[in-house]
């Protein structure tokens, strides 16, 4: 049983190529073979969303996905959001600012819903950007300074792009 | 947890698909969005030997409005159905249901026939499916056949669909005229499982009476729960205040039976239903009225 597939997968814009046992989670391959450990494990069926990345550009859970299926796929994760140490994602900032965080568990998880969410909807209002985090559970905060946040973030891409 | 070992297969067409289910049977397990398959392999609830990937098939990802019914590739994300202009035109009680399965994030994997095929009683599409009197394309090697709604779920978890075949379309009726439609649940936070919720169909005769109507209900019996007095009930009746709290009085007490769960007990699923069903009949009626 220890068939192997070769996979090919693109990660925050770098090409890897693993050979991979089908039964290896996306997340565990992203953690453990890729080694980028932003992406978090939190309850591994798809219910806390701390694993969320941004597959073919849109938002899933990669703790119930196979790598496998990753294969010929685009991928970002948190680690892909900075452009370097000293220059955060505008989101990444407003969550610093806005203390959009405490023990940070969950964040790369709300990061990478939040990118798609704020991409789609640039003047989010509060219901909205609470509907958007619904499925991201965070134990810390009590939502109101992720929601702060992401409203500071959504003036701050405005700015960007003005 | 992680998955137990498995044989994995990624057919590249339906033939070669069809050919694995074939040759594996109950075996093997079909790999749709993977969003209920993975959690249960995660936790070892399931332990499927053979995985046959249906994410490269491409034949199985498609909508279209041939006559009288949108047609959806089993295949075809949830989110996909959720944007498409012809769901939202012509099948608008599917178009209102989606956005409550789960999140956004699991619609992005999750296909509307894997929703379907694992018939779980607490699902949305099968409540919408059995309402509009869907049909459902099963595919084997061998030969193909269309599973009525009516006939297509037999109980948790449990579809009639034989170890050979494959879920390869659903046909969901397009909109009626005089018929009103709509999609109503109630969960702890939304994307939860709803403790309750139902799909409504009421059709307006010419005297303004009702002419035909159909609720189904999730997440209180084995399956989409059919409430076959209340809608009897409900025929030839003026569409008031007092018809609907009837017919929610009637599929609440007599034709469901819930079990309860850790978030409601069964009276408080019972209290749900009837309140949801005044509320989604009032909503399907105003519908109906304006649908001319």
């Amino acid at each position: 049983m220890s068939q192997t597939f070769p996979i090919s997968v693109t990660v925050n814009g770098k090409a890897i190529e693993k050979s991979v046992e089908p039964r290896l989670l996306l997340a565990d391959f992203i953690r453990h073979e890729v080694g980028l450990t932003g992406t978090h494990v939190g309850c591994e069926h798809g219910v806390c969303g701390a694993c969320t990345i941004l597959f073919d550009g849109k938002p899933v859970r990669s703790c119930i996905m196979l790598a496998v299926q990753a294969n010929g796929h685009v991928i970002t994760t948190v680690e892909g959001l900075a452009t370097s140490e000293d220059n955060m994602h505008p989101i990444q900032n407003a969550f610093w600012e806005a203390h959009g965080l405490q023990c940070g568990f969950c964040t790369p998880g709300i990061l990478m819903t939040l990118v798609p969410f704020l991409e789609e909807n640039k003047d989010p209002s509060e219901a909205e950007v609470r509907e958007a985090i619904s499925g991201n559970l965070c134990r810390c905060t009590g939502y109101q300074h992720i929601v702060d946040a992401t409203l500071l973030a959504a003036k701050k891409l405005n700015e960007v792009t003005e | 947890m992680k998955p137990a070992p498995f044989e994995y297969h990624a057919p590249t067409s339906l033939e070669a698909a069809l050919e694995l289910k074939a040759q594996h049977g109950d075996d093997g397990k079909p790999l749709a969005g993977g969003q209920s398959l993975i959690p249960a392999m995660n936790f070892r609830v399931a332990q499927p030997s053979v995985l046959i990937d249906l994410n490269h098939v491409p034949e199985l990802r498609h909508i279209s409005k041939p006559n009288g019914a949108v047609h959806i590739g089993s295949m075809t994300l949830q989110s996909t159905a959720e944007h498409d202009a012809l769901v939202a035109e012509h099948t608008p009680l599917l178009h209102e249901a989606i956005p409550n399965i789960a999140h956004p994030q699991i619609r992005n994997r999750g296909t509307v026939g894997g929703s379907l095929a694992h018939a779980d009683p607490a699902s949305e599409l099968p409540v919408v499916a059995l309402a509009l009197g869907a049909k459902f394309r099963a595919q084997s090697a061998k030969a193909e056949r269309w599973i009525e709604a009516k006939d297509f779920f037999a109980g948790l978890f449990a579809t009639t669909l034989q170890p050979d075949e494959l879920l390869t379309e659903i046909a969901f009726p397009t909109k009626t005229p005089n018929t009103g439609y709509c999609f109503t649940e109630v969960a702890r936070r939304h994307g939860d499982y709803a403790m309750a919720g139902l799909a409504a169909v009421i059709e307006l005769g010419a005297n303004q009476t009702i002419s035909a109507a159909k609720l189904v209900y999730l997440n209180v019996g084995d399956g989409p729960v059919d409430a076959v007095s209340a809608t009897a009930n409900l025929i030839g009746k003026t569409p008031d205040a007092a018809a609907f709290k009837e017919a929610g009085r009637i599929a609440s007490q007599e034709d469901m039976s819930p079990y309860g769960n850790v978030h409601a007990t069964p009276e408080y699923q019972r209290h749900l239903s009837a309140v949801l069903t005044e509320r989604a009949l009032a909503k399907a009626s105003e519908r109906a009225k304006a649908a001319k």
